[in-house]
């Protein structure tokens, strides 16, 4: 019985390698041979490689690079070079976007966020040049995009925070800084400047979205383990040909919540749930600043947020309090 | 069952090991006692958690003898060149000097603001330093009593027997030019910010009288976007970082002042977020009227690295506690103390003298002209 209640792969399969399909005319060759490797197959597949980089790849990588570095090496030198002292404090080190007086210029002295303006658009180009490649592989492998699509979504989160929402604003100040603790402090802040993000709905969704993630994924990944002694991990066969482990994996949730997803579908609902995360996440920054500034007020007004009892605290500066 | 019997026997150390990394773990907890407190509606959040010993009353330090009856020769008739207390009688003068030399400087006695030779002379800056603190502690007696209620404060409040009490602050350098060394005002771990990466500047800009306390509000009174309102979030972390200290050096979260729901909004917010309020006037009125004023005075090793000497923050009384000793009235054995500060010294006026010699000019900085 035990044997199925292993943390770790207990199977390796050595054999030939699969090199994959023949790649369409005009893409150039995967490379990097072949090998198999038992600490990977301890948690995935043993076989390690063929790699397909293409110009797409290398252009990525490369401009990724380019922008660690350009954040890297700021940070060292805000400590002087010094790599004892980036050790240290590398949590409080920042590379800050560009103060008000700059607007959206993106004409700005390097020093005072014009590094922040390049790391941004290397660290952009390499995400979009990703994501291209995402999609052309997956074309290439006859296989639907919705990785590619997937990941857009989170793209879009990215660019909402750092590009969309500051041109928006007009000001490069809106923007989010690299940097461990400084990026959380920015949260915070951006959260206090708008009134509280927590009445902000898409904020609301993105949330329930996120921890829905977490929670399908439990269940998911939990149906699959525990059916995987009548073969349920052979998710994709058991969509056509559905077999005893779905019949039971169905069973158990229709007695315990008297509905089930079936073997397809269960992968629709965490696509769309991972999906919409950001998505919505995004449309909610986007909203802050440009259309509502106070989203406490916004709740208030919507019938959304509760009005506590008075305490009868009065503004000690006789500005009255914001809600009357 | 053998596999079984195998079984049991790996997983007895792994359970072991599990229980001592566990203890490991936990050993960074803190095991104190905790007391919670409600303070506002039920479900907002509300609550101070405290460890259960740390609100206890302080030990400090009795008065140096039985307090004087008043009546009386005053200092001012008794003694030469006594110009902030003349209004004391002898007795009590000598009492309060006494406790004085105890708070603030016990090795070196009083010789760390007199010249033993010359008790009326004022060569040593200390003595003007102790002047112009003694009328600070009145003033936050008299005029401040929004923040310091009836508790009061005395010199040991802050100094606890200390020279220079040890939660000051000076102006951070320069602003740098270029990126080596440069942090952009933030993004080191220093007490003004409570250690986070806000910017470093911010209590001197809202503690020294550089903007309005009201520019401390970065919330919009309205749900969309107007003119009235357009700060950014880079600007915010000003706000922010204020907010920070003086949490920390309460020793208390948001929700002692606010209910998070809306920061801004007062008529959900707690009795002490008024207190707060009068306390950061408070702060700004020292360090502005009683501190910035003896500047040329400080000899190199009392100023900061802008020249700036060492001032006043919610942690130099407070120091950790959100009643500074534990709410101990010390005060009340010193009605010295809470007098109203006399007239006739400024602060800025000898510094003057110290530095150009009798006679010179008032400045027009002078307490008279702070708010």
């Amino acid at each position: 019985m035990a044997r199925y209640q292993n943390i770790f792969t207990q199977v390796q399969l050595r054999s030939a390698p699969e090199t994959g399909i023949a790649l369409p005319a005009g893409d150039e060759e995967r490379s990097g041979g072949t090998t198999f490797n038992h600490w990977a197959g301890i948690i995935g597949q043993a076989q390690i490689g063929p790699i397909y980089l293409g110009w797409l790849g290398v252009a990525s990588l490369i401009c990724g690079f380019l922008a660690f570095e350009i954040i890297g090496l700021n940070m060292l030198a805000s400590v002087n070079w010094d790599p004892i002292q980036f050790m240290r404090q590398l949590p409080w080190l920042a590379l800050e976007p560009p103060g008000p007086q700059y607007g959206f210029s993106p004409f700005v002295p390097l020093a005072e966020g014009g590094w922040w303006i390049m790391a941004g658009m290397l660290l952009t180009a390499s995400v979009l040049l990703w994501w291209v490649r995402t999609y052309r592989r997956a074309r290439a492998l006859g296989m639907g995009t919705h990785v590619a699509w997937a990941f857009l979504s989170a793209i879009w989160l990215f660019l909402v925070l750092g590009f969309i929402r500051p041109g928006f604003m007009g000001s490069w100040s809106e923007a989010v800084p690299f940097g461990i603790f400084p990026h959380l402090d920015w949260t915070a802040a951006f959260s206090i400047r708008y009134g509280n993000l927590f009445y902000n709905p898409f904020h609301a969704l993105s949330i329930a979205f996120l921890y829905g993630s977490t929670l399908l994924f439990a269940m998911h990944g939990a149906t699959i383990l525990a059916v995987g002694r009548y073969g349920g991990e052979r998710e994709i066969e058991q969509i056509t040909d559905r077999g005893t482990a779905s019949e039971r994996a169905a069973l158990f949730w229709r007695w315990t919540m008297g509905f089930n997803a079936t073997m397809e579908s269960i992968h629709r609902w965490a696509w769309w749930f991972a999906v919409l995360v950001t998505l919505t996440g995004g449309i909610g920054i986007l909203l802050t600043g440009t259309v509502v500034d106070n989203w406490y007020l916004w709740a208030q007004e919507h019938g959304y947020a509760p009005a506590y009892p008075d305490s009868g605290i009065a503004d000690p500066a006789g500005l009255g309090s914001i809600v009357e | 069952m053998t596999q079984d019997g195998d079984l049991t026997r790996t997983r007895l150390p792994l359970a072991a090991l599990a229980v001592v990394a566990g203890s490991l773990a936990l050993g960074g907890c803190e095991l104190a006692p905790k007391v919670s407190q409600q303070n506002g509606y039920r479900g907002t959040g509300m609550d101070q958690i405290y460890v259960a010993d740390s609100e206890i009353r302080e030990e400090v330090p009795g008065p140096p003898y039985e307090l004087p009856p008043p009546g009386g020769q005053t200092a001012g008739e008794f003694y030469e060149n006594v110009q902030v207390l003349s209004n004391v009688s002898v007795d009590e003068f000598n009492y309060l000097m006494a406790a004085l030399t105890e708070w603030v400087s016990p090795e070196q006695g009083c010789n760390y603001c007199h010249n033993p030779a010359n008790m009326a002379s004022d060569e040593i800056y200390t003595k003007s330093v102790a002047r112009s603190m003694i009328q600070m502690t009145q003033a936050a007696n008299t005029n401040w009593s929004d923040h310091v209620g009836t508790t009061g404060v005395t010199c040991w409040t802050c100094h606890r027997g200390n020279n220079i009490p040890e939660a000051v602050w000076t102006l951070p350098g320069e602003p740098q030019r270029g990126i080596v060394g440069n942090r952009n005002g933030q993004n080191e771990p220093v007490s003004n910010t409570a250690y986070s990466s806000l910017p470093q500047y911010s209590v001197a800009r809202y503690l020294l009288g550089e903007v309005e306390p009201e520019d401390i509000r970065v919330v919009s009174k309205t749900m969309h976007p107007t003119e009235a309102n357009t700060l950014s979030t880079m600007e915010t972390e000003q706000s922010y970082a204020l907010m920070m200290h003086m949490s920390d050096s309460l020793g208390v979260n948001c929700t002692y002042c606010h209910n998070t729901q809306s920061f801004a909004d007062w008529n959900i917010s707690t009795p002490p977020r008024a207190t707060a309020w009068h306390g950061i006037r408070m702060v700004r009125n020292l360090n502005g009227g009683y501190i910035t004023p003896l500047q040329p005075i400080f000899p190199d090793n009392r100023v900061g690295p802008m020249g700036d000497p060492y001032k006043v923050n919610c942690t130099t009384c407070h120091q950790g506690q959100n009643l500074p000793l534990g709410g101990v009235a010390m005060v009340a054995d010193y009605p010295a103390l809470q007098r109203a500060p006399q007239s006739g010294w400024l602060p800025s006026q000898a510094a003057m003298d110290m530095v150009m010699g009798t006679g010179a000019d008032e400045p027009e900085d002078g307490v008279a002209s702070t708010e």
